[in-house]
This record gives structure tokens, C-alpha cells and sequence, in this order.
């Protein structure tokens, strides 16, 4: 069980602290599919991501005054006289965006490959946990600069709550500290700004025990069967996360250097202002369509509902899609669907964007259908009437052609290490 | 490949080449989170202050804030400097003449922050206890300072510091 280590000091250490055996083990005796490919990557670049936000978070912090008649001028200055201010807190705006970019690739990767299905069902529903922390988060950082949006994205978010029947008002009262967003709200906004990305880690922490419970699932969906469907861990998939890291990094470095503010909205530019509304008030793009959804029901009550209901029906959905395959390359008609939703996700994010007027209400009443037809009717009619595809006995089979795969696993060499 | 195996090899260079230049932007993205914890901009543009010392009579001292800290500007009596100037310098345990304390004798300019462990030493107020040797007295573990400032007893290593500073008129003194 324990690892042999070479470095005395290491062994002394692994002895009384077993660190270095735990490492050994995750990531190295880890068994790992051997046929994962790039969609993969995106869990581990959504851990990173996590450290970059948290360390120019706590970075920018050092500079920042949560008080309304400071903020947006405690903001100006670490642009113009901290040093590298400008770029931390263009590191930290920009990086909520691929964080989220990440995150929700992430997702449609998990959603593409059945990645939710036993035994994985907690595993994603962590997921689905981690997500609402995100967006709280999210949603609280906004407000600090206190520019136009900060203040206004507050009022509209905070006043969703005010849709719930008898104490609603009493509960938006007790979210502001006041009778309208103020420096209370900031106040308690910066500590929980400050607060749940720790939240967030804590999650993540379950999120990988359980992930190491059963591992990877893997583009075919098939279970590891024998030590020929697997490789180690390390150096295999650290080398390919590395090297999706670079290829995320220059990404990321190009949109935080020419195009900094292209996520952002100009209107938070301007200090808040308690008594003028700007005309058009979008939240932060991530958030687009969930807001599609909240507008397009034209009732109170019902938009706040339908809006968390979006989220809820991806925490129900191991239990919506009951097919017993998971990977969508065997599933004919799930696949066309699949693609159906992504640009229905589009289309939402789209309408979102725009005014609520004309034809766009049309259009997102169409997409707000649709999207919780796709859950709600079609994942479970799916389950019944779809014929799959053959599946492959193992992850080896398709790759050293038919039946080959299973015996005498025993006997095929790894691959050298160096 | 059995000859891959002998001495370097390509891959052993692409490790290295991989490592450096990982390492090296890793140490360029770090230091952008070292720098910011430095004077900002607008701190070290409040670096200077001018000081008009005829506001300062003689036998008075005041006290200004320069970059966050209390400076010193005494106007001292022509029996302070005397007393200064008599003392041998292989008395003092940081031995500086007293013409090299002041540009103009009549007005001692000296940071207020004790040498020992940057508490403030009393002697500004004529109520002040100033020490055995009537310049200045540090109540924080006792350190006595003399009229020109220079330490005679107790922990402290160094004399009070002397701010760079010039006078922009007769009187007005740009410190910093
Ligand atoms: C802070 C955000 C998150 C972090 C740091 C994170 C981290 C990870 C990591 C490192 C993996 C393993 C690598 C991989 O399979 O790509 C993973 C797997 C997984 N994550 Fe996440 N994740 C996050 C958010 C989410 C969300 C929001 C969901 C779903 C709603 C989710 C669902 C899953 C699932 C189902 C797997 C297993 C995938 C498989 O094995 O096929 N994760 N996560
Ligand atoms: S700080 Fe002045 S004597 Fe210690």
C-alpha cells in the first residue's frame, strides 16, 4: 500500500504524515481512462481558475474600501496609482467571464457525455451546488465597484426575492439592512464576496472525493473493465492539462491585455446614482439566460420560479434521463437533441441581451419552452423509445478491433514511462 | 528506441526548455502581486511637504506629518546649540557633529520616530519630560536623546534621522 520513497526526509515525513503516499495514490495510482480527450481538460482548468480569481480576490482587497462614498473611488485608484492595479483587476473581471466560460463547458461536456448518471449522481449535483455558489459570488462582486450596474444589477436581483408571497418584502428589508440597496448592503456583500469562494473550495474538495470514488467517466462511456483501459494519472493527463492551461492562458492573457473591457459594461463606469435608473440594465453575460427565462414569463411569482427551476431540473436530472448509456455517441436521437439544446442555451443568452420588447419576448418564450421541454419531457420519453447504438465491450475495443480487447490484458506492456 | 536511452535526448531538452519557461512566467506573473503591496502612486506623491519654519520661535517646537510619520522643527536656543556643540564626539554612541544635524543651526530638523523600536519620543510640549540631556525622551523603553537629537543613553542604536530636506526661501523648507 504505502509508496516506497528514495528521499529519507520524505519517508520520515510520509511515516507520521501520510501526504506523500495520498498524493501517490491520486495521482498516480489513480487508474484514468486512457481514451479521455480534450473535454476533460476543463474540470482542472476550472481549478485554476478558482486560484486565479482567489488570489487576485484577496490582492485586490488589500486596496479596496467597502463603503458607498469610497468604493468607486477606492476602485479608480487601484487602475491608476497601485501598482499593476490595472491588471489584477482586470485579471480578477475577466476572469469571472472564463471561469464561467470554463465551468459551462464543463457542464455541456457532463451533459454530452452522461457524465451524471450512476454512479456519478452526487458527483454532479456538487457540480450543480458549486454553480450557485459561483453565481452568488458572481452576482456580489458585481456590486462592489458601485458604478450604474453594480447598483442596479443589486436592486433588480435583491427585489426578485420581494416575488415571494406574504414575507417577500420582509425578506428583501432584511437583504439590504435598509429600505433600499445601501451601504449596509454593500457592506454584507463584500463579506460574503469575501467568504464563499472558501465556500466554493470546500465544495470542490467533496466534488473530487467523489469524482476518486469511481474516477472518470470517458467519451465512450463504458466502464474501465481492465488495466489495458487505463493509464496512470500522472504523467499523462498532467502533461495534456498542462498543456490545455497554456493554450487557456494565452486566451486568457490576450482578452485581459487588448480587450479588457469587452465582457464589461460601460455603464459601471459611472458611480451609482440611488435616484436615476440607466435606460438599459443587462446583468453580467453569464447570468443571460436564466434572465431570458425570468422575463419571459410575464408574472412575478412565476419568472422568479421558472428561473430557479432551470437550475433545479439540472439537479433532478440524473433521475430524468434513465437511459442506462451514458455517452451521447451512442444515443442516435439524444445526440440531435443534445444539439438542440446548446443553441436553444444560445438563443437564451441572446434574448437575454436584448430589450424585453417586440419580438424578442416572442423569442424567448420559445426558448424558455423548449428548454424545459428538453428536461422535463424529452431526456425521460428518450429513456423509453430510444434505440441504442452498440456499445463497445471495453475502452480498448475500438481501438485493437473486435473482441480483442478483454482477455489477456495481463500480458500487454504499458507504455514507457519516459 | 534503444539509442534514446544513451546520454540526452530530445525529450530531455524539451523537459528543460518546458520547465524554464514555465518558471519563468510563472516569476513574471508573480511579481505584478509582490509590487502592489509597494507605495502606490498617489502615496509617493505625497512624499514632499514644505514647512514655513518662521512660524517656529525661538525655544518652540512643532510637529509635522511627513509621509504618515511626525517630523520634528525646533527652534533651539542659542544655550541648546551651545550645549551641543561642546559635548567631544567620542561621548556619543552614533558620533555626529552637531554642524552636520542642521543647515541652520537656529532649526533642527529631525524625523520623530525613535531609533530603538519607532515609538515616539516626548519633548515637544514645554510639559514634555526631555531626558538627561534636554532634547528628547522615549518613555517606550527609555531611550534619551540630546538637542541635537543625538542618542547619549539608553536602547536605541542611532541618532534621530535626519530628513532630506532644503530651504526653498529663507524660511520654507521642502523636506523630502
Ligand atoms: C469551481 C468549479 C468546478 C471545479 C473546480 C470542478 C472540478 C472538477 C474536476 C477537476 C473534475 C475532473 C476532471 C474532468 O472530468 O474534467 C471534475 C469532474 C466533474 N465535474 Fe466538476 N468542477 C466544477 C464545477 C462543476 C459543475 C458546475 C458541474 C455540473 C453542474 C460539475 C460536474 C462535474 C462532473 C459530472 C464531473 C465528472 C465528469 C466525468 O468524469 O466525466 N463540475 N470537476
Ligand atoms: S522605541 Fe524608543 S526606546 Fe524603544
Amino acid at each position: 500500500m504505502a509508496a516506497k520513497f528514495e528521499n529519507s526526509i520524505v519517508r520520515w515525513i510520509d511515516h507520521r504524515l501520510p501526504i506523500f503516499t495520498f498524493m501517490h495514490h491520486e495521482l498516480h495510482e489513480y487508474p484514468t481512462p486512457k481514451n479521455l480527450n480534450y473535454w476533460w481538460n476543463f474540470g482542472s482548468l476550472a481549478g485554476i481558475a478558482l486560484v486565479i480569481m482567489l488570489i487576485s480576490g484577496i490582492t485586490l482587497a488589500m486596496h479596496y474600501t467597502p463603503h458607498v462614498d469610497y468604493a468607486f473611488d477606492s476602485v479608480e485608484r487601484i487602475m491608476r496609482d497601485v501598482n499593476y492595479g490595472w491588471l489584477i483587476r482586470y485579471i480578477h473581471m475577466n476572469g469571472a467571464s472564463f471561469f464561467f466560460i470554463v465551468v459551462y463547458i464543463h457542464i455541456f461536456r457532463g451533459l454530452y457525455f452522461g457524465s451524471y448518471k450512476a454512479p456519478r449522481e452526487l458527483l454532479w449535483m456538487l457540480g450543480v451546488v458549486i454553480m450557485l455558489l459561483m453565481m452568488a459570488t458572481a452576482f456580489m462582486g458585481y456590486v462592489l465597484p458601485w458604478g450604474q450596474m453594480s447598483f442596479w444589477g443589486a436592486t433588480v436581483i435583491t427585489n426578485l426575492f420581494s416575488a415571494i408571497p406574504v414575507v417577500g418584502e420582509s425578506i428583501v428589508t432584511w437583504l439590504w439592512g435598509g429600505f433600499a440597496v445601501d451601504n449596509p448592503t454593500l457592506n454584507r456583500f463584500f463579506s460574503l464576496h469575501y467568504l464563499l469562494p472558501f465556500v466554493i473550495i470546500g465544495v470542490v474538495v467533496l466534488h473530487l472525493v467523489a469524482l476518486h470514488r469511481f474516477g472518470s467517466n470517458n467519451p465512450l462511456g463504458v466502464d474501465i473493465k481492465s488495466a489495458k483501459d487505463q493509464i496512470p494519472f500522472h504523467p499523462y493527463y498532467t502533461v495534456k492539462d498542462a498543456f490545455g492551461l497554456g493554450v487557456f492562458l494565452i486566451v486568457f492573457s490576450a482578452v485581459v491585455f487588448f480587450a479588457p473591457n469587452f465582457f464589461g459594461e460601460p455603464d459601471n463606469y459611472i458611480p451609482a446614482n440611488p435616484l436615476v435608473t440607466p435606460a438599459h440594465i443587462v446583468p453580467e453575460w453569464y447570468f443571460l439566460p436564466f434572465y431570458a427565462i425570468l422575463r419571459s414569463i410575464p408574472d412575478k411569482l412565476g419568472g422568479v420560479l421558472f428561473m430557479f427551476g432551470s437550475i433545479a431540473v439540472l439537479f433532478i436530472l440524473p433521475w430524468l434521463d434513465r437511459s442506462p448509456v451514458r455517452s451521447g455517441q451512442f444515443r442516435p436521437i439524444f445526440k440531435i437533441f443534445f444539439w438542440i439544446l446548446v443553441v436553444d442555451v444560445v438563443a437564451l443568452t441572446y434574448f437575454g441581451g436584448k430589450p424585453a420588447e417586440g419580438w424578442y419576448v416572442i423569442g424567448s418564450r420559445f426558448a424558455t419552452a423548449y428548454y424545459f421541454i428538453h428536461f422535463l419531457l424529452v431526456l425521460p420519453l428518450l429513456s423509453i423509445f430510444e434505440t441504442p447504438r452498440q456499445l463497445p465491450k471495453s475502452i480498448s475495443e475500438p481501438v485493437l478491433g473486435g473482441g480483442a480487447g478483454l482477455a489477456g490484458a495481463a500480458t500487454a506492456p504499458r507504455e514507457n514511462d519516459r | 528506441m534503444a539509442d534514446t536511452h544513451q546520454g540526452e535526448t530530445r525529450r530531455d531538452f524539451l523537459y528543460i526548455a518546458t520547465a524554464a519557461v514555465g518558471a519563468v512566467g510563472a516569476a513574471s506573473a508573480v511579481w505584478p502581486f509582490v509590487d502592489q503591496m509597494n507605495p502606490a502612486a498617489d502615496v509617493l506623491a505625497l512624499a514632499s511637504i514644505e514647512f514655513d519654519t518662521a512660524t517656529v520661535t525661538e525655544g518652540m517646537a512643532v510637529t509635522v506629518k511627513w509621509r504618515g510619520k511626525p517630523v520634528f522643527v525646533r527652534h533651539r536656543t542659542p544655550d541648546e546649540i551651545e550645549k551641543a556643540r561642546a559635548v567631544p564626539l567620542a561621548d556619543l554612541p552614533d558620533p555626529a557633529a552637531d554642524a552636520t544635524r542642521a543647515l541652520k543651526p537656529e532649526q533642527l530638523i529631525v524625523v520623530g520616530v525613535c531609533t530603538h523600536l519607532g515609538c515616539v519620543p516626548l519633548g515637544q510640549k514645554p510639559s514634555d519630560p526631555r531626558g538627561d540631556y534636554g532634547g528628547w525622551f522615549c518613555p517606550c523603553h527609555g531611550s534619551h536623546y540630546d538637542t541635537a537629537g543625538r542618542i547619549r543613553k539608553g536602547p536605541a542604536p542611532k541618532n534621530l534621522v535626519v530628513p532630506d530636506y532644503q530651504y526653498v526661501s529663507d524660511t520654507v523648507v521642502r523636506i523630502g
